[in-house]
């Protein structure tokens, strides 16, 4: 029944079980199945975010791991914001559909057509998903709430406790976290209230692909390089398309790129890469000097504190 | 072989704590060049010469106007041999809570002296905690060395005051090195500036020092978190009769065929699989995360205990313990509160208030209550059974969360000394 070991030059992440030591992805794995495992049985109503994104790809292997061989209990939401890459959509709906997962959708598109938000001059629809998000926890009464943020992201998601307590209003308040002791979670809440839980806190972008890696785990083609109509914006570039047109003096040049997150396509950009499969990439992500959110996020570089903000008013 | 070892910080305010960390996320290559210029933005900005490390510490908004660090941060570095998660706590002196918080985890607590200072009040605090919760490892950082210049007769001095409080509070294995977080000496590398030191940097050290413990010396325990019993029309035909007993291993080793009892019931049974996702396994140990398969369908639930039939504990409705108070409210005798061990969650009573850990005696005093940050002595008793070790037996199944029934807060970490009743006299500070 035991799948054959990938076969990688990873030598740091062959299974080591004759030594009754875990090496460092298995001791991240065992942990983020500890958690799901936790948290499901602690509270009612779950739901895992899902964007289609290598995170939230990974945290529903996990998930299918942690409840094997039962499907997995909770189903997925993904807030649209209406920008998305074709690729990811299509990704997404296939995995939903081979998991058996029941699939809710919070659109962004909904709230701009009926005056509940209005679009940003900049275009980014990122910001605004926080009103439907907090919308569809509400409607769903889920009061346990999984999401793929990591630690390593971000200084604000350094201080991110594994559960995290939100208020009736969504909102986190860092300076009155729960301490989180040995692996006791505490998933309690009030009325209203509900708790984010991060079952990746603990992995770093490197973390995510050996283990992608290691575990054959599918991916949307985006993240490996391809050939791709870019132009180049504050540093980053930006997929030509619906949602992002060159302004004057923006040349629309065609390079091969990869995506290093897929984000909403208004603010994520490509990097230059000639990594075509997952080894490459690793070695790409080894060897990179820029983070993940400084190379391809343009909406965490519009303040020092553009993360934490958006967190504390109930942003992920 | 790469395995994953957990460290936290100690520390007092101007002891250089921040820049350590800063330093070790530079020397391992850990800042990548956005974090960088994000951070020599921010000190140019403030008018600072040179790059302030901390800032890259200090997350939050409130953290950087004020220069303090509020809550614990996670920080990630790793070197070629082995990856490291650092919990990078404050270091105020009435934020023993964070610290608490940090240790509970961590393999190794790397403390930091002023080698102008030596022994503070806040030394012996950071001690004391790493003592009670029982981290494997201590690492005394006896920085700013440079600012004595590099004086060997200094740092022995500074040393020999540090073993004496080891000594005192009965911590194995602590090893004392002279470092300069900010110039990077005996941090990554030996330095020759310190040619009378002749015992490895801290890097060097942290890359060798065994993480966890040994299952194989330890007795097999598995609390049982859920319960996985596939239902519906999804479920492959041969997985329909599936019942395993699925959580992450607490201690020990288990094997197909190994005699089990279930506790509290008592129950016996065998051990007829041990499943993972990934296929069966023959035998499974400390850390795993499983499903086991017993022999018997014995009536077993979330919150019980799984442990070898040869060596299990008694459970028990009373327990003498050490906590750590973590809440605004104080804690008095009467008070009812919810009891987390393992994944058991009963109700409890405060029955006594023994005693208040006095930090700068190292020894109990009488107290009426526990305020904020305080660690007192206390007996509490449980509305249901709990399947409890002493934390010195286990750091899994000897410690607890108290919670607040009503907020859910929670308001304490603790540590059984024991499970005997008649034992709960005990008047000793020792666990």
């Amino acid at each position: 029944m035991r799948n054959p070991p990938v076969s990688l030059d990873l030598e740091t992440d062959v299974r080591q079980e004759s030594a009754r030591h875990l090496d460092q992805l298995s001791a991240l794995e065992s942990e983020s199945i500890h958690i799901f495992r936790e948290v499901t049985a602690e509270r009612e109503r779950c739901v895992l975010l899902f964007s289609g994104g290598k995170d939230s790809v990974v945290m529903l292997h996990l998930a299918r791991k942690a409840f094997w061989p039962a499907p997995i209990p909770f189903p997925v939401l993904h807030v649209d914001t209406g920008h998305n890459f074709p690729e990811v959509l299509d990704f997404r709906d296939r995995t939903v559909e081979r998991l058996g997962l029941r699939l809710e959708v919070a659109k962004v598109q909904d709230w701009i057509d009926d005056g509940r938000l209005s679009e940003r001059p900049d275009g980014t629809r990122n910001p605004l998903q926080t009103a439907p998000l907090l919308d569809a926890i509400e409607q769903g009464r889920f009061d346990a709430v999984y999401g793929g943020g990591r630690r390593d992201e971000e200084k604000a998601r350094a201080k991110e406790r594994v559960v995290s307590l939100r208020d009736d209003f969504g909102q986190w308040d860092p300076r009155n976290q729960r301490p989180e002791l040995w692996n006791l979670y505490n998933t309690r809440h009030r009325a209203g209230e509900h708790v984010r839980v991060f079952p990746l806190s603990n992995w770093t972008e490197l973390d995510i692909w050996r283990y992608i890696a290691r575990e054959n785990i599918e991916l949307p083609t985006l993240y490996y390089a391809h050939e791709r109509e870019v132009f180049e914006r504050d540093g980053m570039l930006l997929s030509v398309g619906e949602f992002a047109q060159p302004r004057d003096g923006e040349t629309v040049v065609t390079k091969q790129v990869r995506y290093r997150t897929v984000g909403d396509m208004s603010c994520t950009g490509a990097v230059e890469s000639d990594a075509f499969d997952v080894t490459a990439v690793l070695d790409e992500v080894a060897a990179t000097r820029i983070t993940e959110r400084g190379a391809t996020r343009a909406d965490d570089r519009m303040t020092e504190a553009a993360m934490e903000d958006r967190k504390k008013e109930g942003y992920f | 072989m790469s395995t994953l070892l957990r460290l936290a910080t100690a520390g007092s305010v101007d002891d250089g704590k921040s820049t350590l960390v800063g330093r070790l996320l530079h020397d391992t290559k850990s800042i990548l060049a956005d974090q960088l210029e994000s951070v020599e933005r921010v000190s140019r900005e403030r008018g600072l010469e040179t790059a302030d490390l901390a800032l890259l510490t200090d997350g939050l908004r409130a953290e950087r106007e004020q220069g303090i660090t509020i809550d614990v941060a996670y920080r990630y570095f790793a070197t070629p041999n082995r990856s490291f998660v650092l919990a990078d706590c404050p270091g105020h002196v009435q934020y023993t809570r964070n610290t608490v918080t940090g240790s509970s985890t961590a393999d190794v607590i790397v403390l930091l002296v002023d080698a102008r200072h030596g022994v503070l009040e806040q030394t012996r605090r950071h001690l004391a905690v790493a003592s009670l919760l029982r981290v494997p490892h201590v690492i005394i950082a006896v920085n700013k060395i440079d600012l004595v210049e590099f004086s060997e007769a200094t740092f022995r001095e500074v040393e020999a005051n540090v073993r004496e409080v080891i000594d005192g509070l009965g911590i194995p294995g602590v090893t004392v090195i002279p470092v300069s977080a900010l110039h990077g000496d005996n941090i990554a590398e030996q330095s020759e500036r310190t040619s009378w030191y002749a015992g490895p940097s801290l890097l060097e050290l942290l890359e060798t020092l065994p993480a966890g413990e040994n299952p194989e010396e330890q007795s097999f325990r598995l609390p049982v978190q859920y319960v996985l019993r596939p239902q519906g029309a999804a479920v492959s035909p041969e997985y329909v009769e599936y019942r395993g007993y699925a959580g992450q291993i607490a201690s020990g080793i288990v094997r197909v065929g190994d005699e089990i009892t279930v506790l509290p019931n008592g129950r016996s049974a065998t051990v007829t699989g041990i499943d993972t996702a990934d296929g069966e396994l023959t035998e499974a140990f400390a850390g795993q995360s499983v499903s086991v398969r017993l022999s018997d369908e014995i009536d077993l639930s979330r919150g019980d205990l799984i442990a070898s039939a040869a060596a299990a504990p008694t459970p028990t409705r009373e327990v003498e313990a050490l906590v750590c108070w973590l809440a605004e409210r104080p804690l008095r005798p009467g008070d009812k509160v919810l009891l987390k061990h393992t994944t058991r969650t009963v109700r409890a009573m405060v029955k006594e208030l023994d005693s208040r850990l006095d930090l700068d005696t190292l020894t109990g005093v009488p107290a009426q209550a526990l305020e904020l940050n305080d660690i007192g002595r206390v007996h509490l008793k449980l509305a249901d059974e709990i399947s409890a070790e002493t934390y010195a037996e286990s750091r899994q199944t000897g410690s607890f969360l108290l919670i607040d029934a009503q907020s859910g807060h929670t308001l304490a970490a603790g540590m059984i000394r024991s499970t005997v009743p008649e034992d709960l006299s005990a008047t000793d500070w020792v666990i």
